[in-house]
Formats: structure tokens, C-alpha cells, sequence
């Protein structure tokens, strides 16, 4: 006689047996999953918004132009918090935007677009739509990666003369002129009339709290006395570099040029900022990061009381199926057998839960986009961990109701009825 | 294997006692059973409700152990076995029989009788073929696609003894094998345990009706945990 007892019986009859009880139990496995459904659903969704969300931000920050550092009047400090208000800080001028633009200061700066830029109501006809204003300099183009859709941009010369002519961005231009093209029309704005030489095509980039492509653009001159404004001084400079490699030495040429013209010896009290896209994109997305992970984090406890849920319903099952216990211990199996027959159960419902959790997670982050207009990237990675942890769930949520069925003894099983 | 062998025992039960502690009281379900069961024996063990009949039937099955005693089971002491070598006792010596027939209500019934060859480790294949011929002996070859709940009650017990012989064991264990069935089931599967024990099996059942009792070669009474009266005894001219 064999001396190799029940320890013999393989995977597969295990996985067999624990497939059929799942199946037994259609309702109450169905219920039992649904708590790691429910975990594992909201973990792809939520991973996937603040994916979505970044990326979007990424596009966003990608479609304001290729190696570009954006100067801004006022500082900020880690340490005292904002010096100066953004944008109401009125230190950077065009001389600023004249010295950057010198490549024998700043040999590493392609092209400058020093701009400004006032809320304005503008007027063709009978409609009127109130949009930011923008002047600058016919660099602003290249710079901000943008193309002219109908008409043409503004010159040099007609920033010189302070033209009346503006340029609209495709969703202004549509505000305004319902019907027909916009371009050799007028509009108004403080009472001066100016002529549409142009129309920017669309940048696409909608949903964004100020759309790029709601925008009028002027010669700088020409909205300096729109506005009204101190003659010289700008909101924002835009700078190209030559290339991303020498974007880090562009941003010291200018920040060491910016601070000798201002007269500040100390770096810590510069009155302007430099920022580049990869710092915006870091200050947007620590942001997002914080809102997934507060999100990720409430979908994880979700999945953890779903792994409660299946220890609960794998100890009532344990109690229920006490008689099939016994008659499998009467029959030879081990408490090895048994114990292992109860945990591939478990971790064969957890594994389930996980797979429809998946794949609800795949469906819903292909049906949210069009219902909260945010979009929902699904990461492998994530995917991959929430199947993986709703493994590890019934894992181990079973070991304790599987080491209990385990302990048993055949008798106690076989005499309850 | 000659039927009335008389060779070293299978069974040889010595002083057992079998004590339930039940919060405070204490109950002496056997005390001082001495039995010796011979291979290929035909023994009834007879007694009331209560007379601790189930508890020695579980002792022999090696599905408890007693407090204190002896049991020898081929010459083996089962108070020196684990539990994993208990339940390998219990899956290749011994093959159970029950009153509440213990079948697995999802499996059909081939799927039943091969349980104990899955613990043993047989291939699948070979599973289902010995399941099939254990089905044939007990003549329910047409029925082992079926469920449970769609077998009379005398058609699951006789898929009880299939599964208790499928692997061959020398000890066919049977508590109230009749206890649930109607007279002409009852003589089927009677007649089922007097083949095997015609063929060689050692076969312990457990009853409480007399008729039934009187099929097997050896009466055994059982009453307040002590053996009152063995037909053995008479035998040996040894009589209480």
C-alpha cells in the first residue's frame, strides 16, 4: 500500500472542486465578489481620471509651444509665500523683452513675444462678446506654436504704428460673426474701430479654463492705448529657446540679465519669475497626484472591505458546508487538502471579483468621458496591481475561514446536521 | 482471501473509553470496550439510541480517537498517527457507509464514487473508470450521470457503497445503512454488503433493528457504553 496520502491530489482537482462550489453558490459568490468588483472598478476609474486628468494637462501645457520659459512680473518664494501679485505686478517692460531678444546677451533664445493682455468688449454689428485681449509682437506666432487659419498675422510695421488691426482667435471669431467670414470686417473695443486681418485656426485644446482659441490678438502698441495702460509694461513675456538642451541655460541667461537690468543683487528678491513647461507641469500635476492618491486611497478601503466580505461569506460557508467537510475528511482528506480546497475558493472568487472588476473599470472609463467630460486614461499598471490585489485579497482573507474548515475534525463535521 | 479467516485481527479494540466533556458534566460515551474483529468477519454491532454504538463505529473509522485504551488497527496503534496518516488510513483501509448516505448533492453520481480516489492521487482517468465498474457492481451503471436528488433513496445509498468500495479496502464501516430506506431497498443493499463479505471484505455495520442484525455472522450488543453480549462469546462456549 502507497504511503503518499492525500497531499497527492493536484492543482487541478482543487481548482476543479473550487470551481464548482463557486458555481453551486451562483447568487451568494456573485454578492460576495461584488465587493472586490466594486474596489477594483473604482480603482481603474479613479487611477484612470487622475491619469486622464494629467495628461490633459501635459497636452495643454504642451500646445502653449515647444521649449518655451515663461517670464512673469512678480515672485514667488518657497519661504515668504508670493512677493507681488502675478500679473498685477507691473516689472517687466519691453525693455526686458528688447535685452532677452539680444542673442549677443542671450545667445540660447530663438525667439521673444513680449505680450500683454486686458479683458475687453468687443463689438461687430449687433453682437458683442468679451474676450482677453492679447498684444504683442508678430514673434508671438512662432512662439506660441500657432497658425493663422484665414487672413494673415500682424507685421512689425504695424506694431510700429500702433495699427488698428487685430487678429481673432477661430472661437471669438465665431462669437462675433455668425455668418460669413470675419477677416476685412470691424469690430470695435473702446470706442476705436479695428480691422480683422486674420483668424487663428483652432487649437482644439477646449474644455480648459481659458481656451485658447477664445482670444483677440493686437499689436502691443496698438493695446497699450486700448487698455489704457502704463505705456512699456507687459504681463507676461514669452521665450523660445533654441533647443530643449539649452533651455536650462537659457532660463540662467535670462534670469542672471533680468536681474542685473533690475538692479537686484540677490536672487531671492527677484520681482519676475521664470517658469518652463516641465515646472508647470510638475505644479499641475502634484495637484492631480494629490486627488488620485486621496481617491485611489478610498477605492483601496472599498477593496479591502471587499476582502472582508469574502472571509465573511468563506466563514458562513465554512459552517454551512461542515457535513461535505467531514465526509471529505471520512474520505481521506487531509486537513493540507482541505485547507488548501477552502483558500483557492477564496482567492478564486477574489481573482473573479478582480477580472469583472476590470472589466467594468475598461467600460467605464470608456462610457465617463462622455458623461463628467473628463477624460479616463486606464493604466496597465494599474489594471495589472488591482487583478493582482484582488488575488492577494481572497488569498488572504481565505487562510483564516480555510484553516478553521482545516481544523475540523471529521466527527464534529459528519454529527452536525 | 477465505471468508471465515481467523489471522491476526483487524480490529482489536483494548479498554477503550470515550469521554465527552459537555461544559461541567462529563459523559462516558464507551467504557472498557474490548473487541476483536477478525479479518473478513461479518460483525453487527447492535444497541439502543444512546448506547455509545456510533461512538465505537467512529472510533473503528479512525474518525476519533479513544480518551483513554487501546486501538489497534492492522497491528498499527492509531494513537501514534498524525492526521495526515489518519487520513490516509481512512481513504485506503476503510470505506464509510452512512445512515444520511453523505452524498455531495452538485456532484452526479460517478462523480461521487471517485471522491476517495481523488485523495488518493489516481488519475483522472482511471478515476472514472473504476468509478463506473464500482457503479456496475451495485448495479447502477445507467444512473451515474444522475444527481442525488434524482436517485431514490435506496439507489443513493447503494452510490454510498460504490464510493466505499471503489478503493478496494479491506474494512467496509456502515452506520445505519438501512435507517432511511424502505424494506425492499434495505434487502438490496443487504444483499450488497452479504457479496462482500462473501468475497473477502471485513464489514462492521451498525444497526439498531434486529433483522437486520441477523444477516451478519457475529452480533455484537452494545448498551451504557459497555459490550453486554457478543455472539462470539457463544461461540467460544463464553457466555455474560
Amino acid at each position: 500500500m502507497g504511503r503518499c496520502g492525500g497531499a497527492v491530489v493536484n492543482w487541478t482537482e482543487t481548482l476543479r472542486t473550487a470551481l464548482e462550489a463557486v458555481r453551486a453558490h451562483r447568487l451568494r459568490s456573485i454578492l460576495t465578489m461584488l465587493g472586490i468588483v466594486i474596489g477594483v472598478s473604482s480603482v481603474i476609474l479613479t487611477v484612470g481620471l487622475g491619469q486622464g486628468a494629467q495628461n490633459k494637462v501635459k497636452d495643454e501645457i504642451a500646445a502653449l509651444g515647444s521649449n518655451l520659459l515663461i517670464v512673469s512680473p512678480g515672485s514667488s518664494t518657497s519661504s515668504a509665500g508670493v512677493r507681488g501679485g502675478f500679473g498685477s505686478a507691473t516689472t517687466l517692460t519691453t525693455t526686458d523683452a528688447d535685452a532677452i531678444a539680444d542673442t549677443s546677451v542671450v545667445p540660447d533664445v530663438e525667439a521673444v513675444a513680449p505680450t500683454t493682455s486686458t479683458s475687453l468688449a468687443l463689438t461687430a454689428g449687433t453682437s458683442n462678446w468679451t474676450t482677453s485681449v492679447v498684444g504683442t509682437t508678430p514673434s508671438w506666432l512662432s512662439v506660441r506654436a500657432r497658425t493663422v487659419e484665414t487672413g494673415r498675422f500682424f507685421t512689425q510695421a504695424e506694431v510700429e504704428h500702433a495699427s488698428n488691426v487685430i487678429v481673432l482667435g477661430s472661437d471669438t471669431a465665431s462669437e462675433l460673426f455668425t455668418t460669413g467670414n470675419a477677416v476685412g470686417q470691424t469690430v470695435s473695443a473702446n470706442g476705436r474701430t479695428l480691422t480683422v486681418i486674420g483668424v487663428l485656426k483652432s487649437t482644439g485644446s477646449s474644455n480648459s479654463g481659458t481656451s485658447n482659441d477664445d482670444t483677440a490678438i493686437v499689436p502691443l502698441s496698438t493695446e497699450e492705448s486700448l487698455a489704457g495702460t502704463t505705456s512699456g509694461s507687459l504681463s507676461t513675456i514669452y521665450v523660445q529657446g533654441r533647443s530643449s538642451g539649452t533651455l536650462g541655460a537659457a532660463y540662467d541667461e535670462i534670469d542672471a540679465l533680468l536681474l542685473n537690468l533690475h538692479g537686484i543683487t540677490s536672487a531671492s528678491d527677484a520681482d519676475f519669475s521664470i517658469s518652463s513647461q516641465d515646472s508647470l507641469l510638475d505644479t499641475a500635476n502634484s495637484t492631480n497626484k494629490t486627488l488620485t492618491v486621496l481617491l485611489g486611497g478610498i477605492a483601496a478601503i472599498s477593496l479591502l472591505v471587499g476582502g472582508i466580505g469574502v472571509m465573511n461569506i468563506m466563514l458562513v460557508s465554512v459552517t454551512e458546508r461542515i457535513r461535505e467537510i467531514g465526509l471529505r475528511k471520512a474520505l481521506g482528506a487531509t486537513p493540507k487538502v482541505i485547507r488548501r480546497q477552502f483558500l483557492v475558493e477564496a482567492s478564486t472568487l477574489g481573482l473573479l471579483g478582480g477580472l469583472v472588476g476590470v472589466l467594468i473599470g475598461i467600460v467605464g472609463a470608456q462610457v465617463l468621458p462622455s458623461i463628467i467630460d473628463q477624460p479616463v486614461a486606464v493604466s496597465a499598471l494599474a489594471t495589472s496591481a488591482a487583478i493582482l490585489v484582488s488575488l492577494a485579497l481572497g488569498i488572504g482573507f481565505g487562510v483564516y475561514p480555510a484553516s478553521r474548515a482545516a481544523r475540523l475534525t471529521p466527527i464534529d463535521a459528519l454529527r452536525s446536521v | 482471501m477465505s471468508a471465515e479467516s481467523t489471522g491476526s485481527p483487524v480490529i482489536d479494540i483494548r479498554g477503550a473509553d470515550k469521554i465527552y466533556a459537555t461544559g461541567a458534566v462529563e459523559v462516558a460515551a464507551l467504557r472498557g470496550v474490548d473487541l476483536t474483529i477478525g479479518q473478513g468477519e461479518y460483525v453487527a454491532i447492535v444497541g439502543p439510541s444512546g448506547s455509545g454504538k456510533s461512538t465505537l463505529m467512529h472510533i473503528v473509522g479512525c474518525l476519533d480517537v479513544p480518551t483513554s485504551g487501546k486501538y489497534l488497527l492492522g497491528g498499527e496503534d492509531v494513537a501514534h498517527m498524525s492526521e495526515r496518516q489518519l487520513a490516509e488510513v481512512r481513504n485506503r483501509r476503510i470505506g464509510f457507509c452512512f445512515q444520511q448516505f453523505n452524498l455531495l448533492a452538485s456532484m452526479p453520481a460517478w462523480r461521487n464514487v471517485e471522491l476517495p480516489l481523488v485523495y488518493a492521487g489516481v488519475p483522472r482517468s482511471e478515476r472514472r473508470e473504476r468509478s463506473r465498474s464500482a457503479l456496475e457492481r451495485v448495479g447502477l451503471a445507467d444512473r451515474a450521470d444522475h444527481l442525488p436528488g434524482e436517485l431514490s433513496g435506496g439507489q443513493q445509498q447503494r452510490v454510498a457503497v460504490a464510493r466505499a468500495l471503489v478503493t478496494e479496502p479491506s474494512l467496509i464501516l456502515a452506520d445505519e445503512p438501512t435507517g432511511n430506506l424502505d424494506s425492499s431497498s434495505t434487502a438490496d443493499v443487504l444483499g450488497l454488503f452479504d457479496e462482500l463479505s462473501s468475497s473477502g471484505r471485513t464489514i462492521v455495520l451498525i444497526t439498531h433493528e434486529h433483522d437486520v442484525a441477523e444477516r451478519a455472522r457475529r452480533q455484537v450488543q452494545i448498551r451504557d457504553g459497555h459490550v453486554v453480549e457478543d455472539s462470539a462469546w457463544a461461540g467460544a462456549g463464553v457466555r455474560s
